[in-house]
């Protein structure tokens, strides 16, 4: 009963903030902040996308906050589902017939090169490194998808990750040595011409870490989260004597609440 | 009734649907499935907000768009707003960083708890 | 075209609300998936062509994908 109250009164309390910014009213033009980054954003930055601009330039410290709270999500997930030993599974049950693993060998890269299209491109044309890094974790789910047992590459993984994380950090630095502020791009590297690739000084090379640097989080979560899968459906059985229920026993839906621990 | 509005107040019926869902179910993916609508909803009146109808999009790839081509001044009254755009591509990806987390969580509690009921987790009721 | 775009909010929040009544997990998923798509499509009408393909790249297939593996691995998909 408290429940549905509770329920209602949060309900009533967000309608009653639609109706406040419904008589706020949507504006009409521009911020004066907006208006900058609109007006002086090519002169300043180079990049025919401002929306790559504001995210990569002006609010770049945002990015690497959230960049960061993308990596200790991942980290999170890795710790939680972390892998124990592991047995061999059933090698027919845990791989997809011929054509599709072929299919998905054949597919991998163009999906790749697309995707690091989408985020070399990030100043240019819509995208950039989130975009093209969820294109690429895709690839790799591919892969996964086709063949559970496939082992990733995680050194190179680990690698490249780390590494486009302090490339970053490296770049917003270099701006503080340079201009004076961190992640300036005003003559780290040369701005050159509007709207060729390369332009808009450090803002295609910030981009393309982030892609890479979000592109392999997002496959290292999607492997933890599928690895684990395979162990579970390993170790079900012979955990469940221990008041542990493998996730994939078939009775789960009648379970005795004496079950619980 | 201009655009902007339309966008809000879906977005804000995507909220309340999310929300009567979190609150109202007892199994937790269904929980994390209406925290998901909840994200997308915010989103959408995110991006609302920054919405100027008759408008393109920010990205100046065509030199009409400028209004000074020797200064490479833009027209600001011909595009649309680009920090809400920003804001919103940030959330995004947060969002599903935090759905991540709670699904991963969720799936480790099935492992220990064998159940997805919050009346029957009651490890740390008394 | 805003008679277009009321149609697709009006979808929208309908497949919203059936995802949270329909009893089949897996369905549900799939219908919130299908409502990060059709507000992928407003981003574009509303001039975000950068959210809208965020949206339709990380929050209607990923987060899919990752509710997905969710639901098998705790047995919730059938």
């Amino acid at each position: 009963m408290t429940r549905k109250v509770v329920t209602l009164i949060a309900l009533v309390a967000v309608a009653g903030l639609f109706l406040v910014l419904l008589r706020l009213g949507t504006p009409n033009e521009l911020g004066t902040v907006s208006r900058h980054y609109v007006e002086r954003g090519i002169a300043e930055n180079r990049a025919a996308n401002l929306v790559t601009s504001v995210v990569v330039n002006y609010r770049g410290l945002d990015t690497l906050g959230e960049v960061t709270v993308l990596f200790l999500s991942v980290t999170g997930a890795a710790f939680v589902l972390r892998r124990r030993e592991r047995k061999p599974v059933d090698a027919r049950a845990s791989r997809a017939s011929e054509i599709v693993q072929t299919g998905a060998r054949l597919l991998v890269a163009p999906i790749m090169l697309f995707g690091v299209y989408i985020f070399v491109h990030g100043h240019l044309t819509p995208g950039g490194g989130f975009q093209g890094g969820a294109v690429v974790a895709s690839g790799v789910l591919l892969l996964l998808l086709a063949d559970r047992e496939r082992e990733l590459p995680h050194g190179l993984m680990a690698w490249l990750e780390s590494l486009s994380g302090f490339a970053f950090i490296v770049a917003g630095l270099a701006g503080l040595w340079v201009a004076g502020s961190f992640l300036a791009n005003r003559g780290v590297l040369p701005l050159g011409e509007w709207n060729r690739l390369l332009s808009a000084g450090i803002i295609p090379v910030i981009y393309t870490l982030i892609g890479l640097k979000v592109g392999s989080e997002l496959a290292a979560l999607l492997d933890v989260m599928m690895r684990g899968e395979a162990v579970a459906a390993g170790h079900g059985a012979a955990r469940s004597g221990g008041g542990r229920r493998g996730g994939r026993t078939r009775g789960g839906k009648n379970r005795k609440k004496g079950g619980r621990r | 009734m201009n655009a902007g509005t339309l966008y809000l107040g879906a977005g804000f019926a995507l909220v309340l649907t999310g929300l009567a869902c979190a609150l109202l179910r007892r199994n937790l993916l269904r929980m994390v499935l209406g925290f998901s609508i909840v994200d997308t909803g915010v989103h959408l009146i995110i991006a609302s907000i920054g919405t100027l109808t008759g408008r393109t999009a920010p990205i100046i790839d065509d030199p009409a768009l400028l209004s000074d081509a020797t200064t490479l001044a833009v027209d600001a009254t011909a595009v649309v707003d680009p920090i809400p755009q920003a804001l919103v591509l940030t959330a995004i990806v947060i969002g599903v960083g935090v759905t991540a987390l709670m699904l991963t969580y969720i799936v480790r509690l099935h492992d220990r708890a064998g159940t997805l009921d919050v009346r029957e987790l009651r490890d740390l009721k008394w | 075209m805003i008679w277009l775009d009321a149609l697709v909010c009006l979808l929208m929040i309908v497949v919203a609300v059936t995802a949270t009544a329909v009893k089949n997990l897996v369905s549900a998923v799939i219908m919130v998936g299908v409502v990060s798509l059709l507000v992928s499509y407003l981003f574009l009408r509303m001039g975000a062509p950068d959210v809208a393909m965020t949206e339709a790249a990380i929050g209607a297939a990923l987060t899919t994908v990752i509710f997905l593996i969710a639901l098998r691995r705790t047995g919730e998909d059938r």
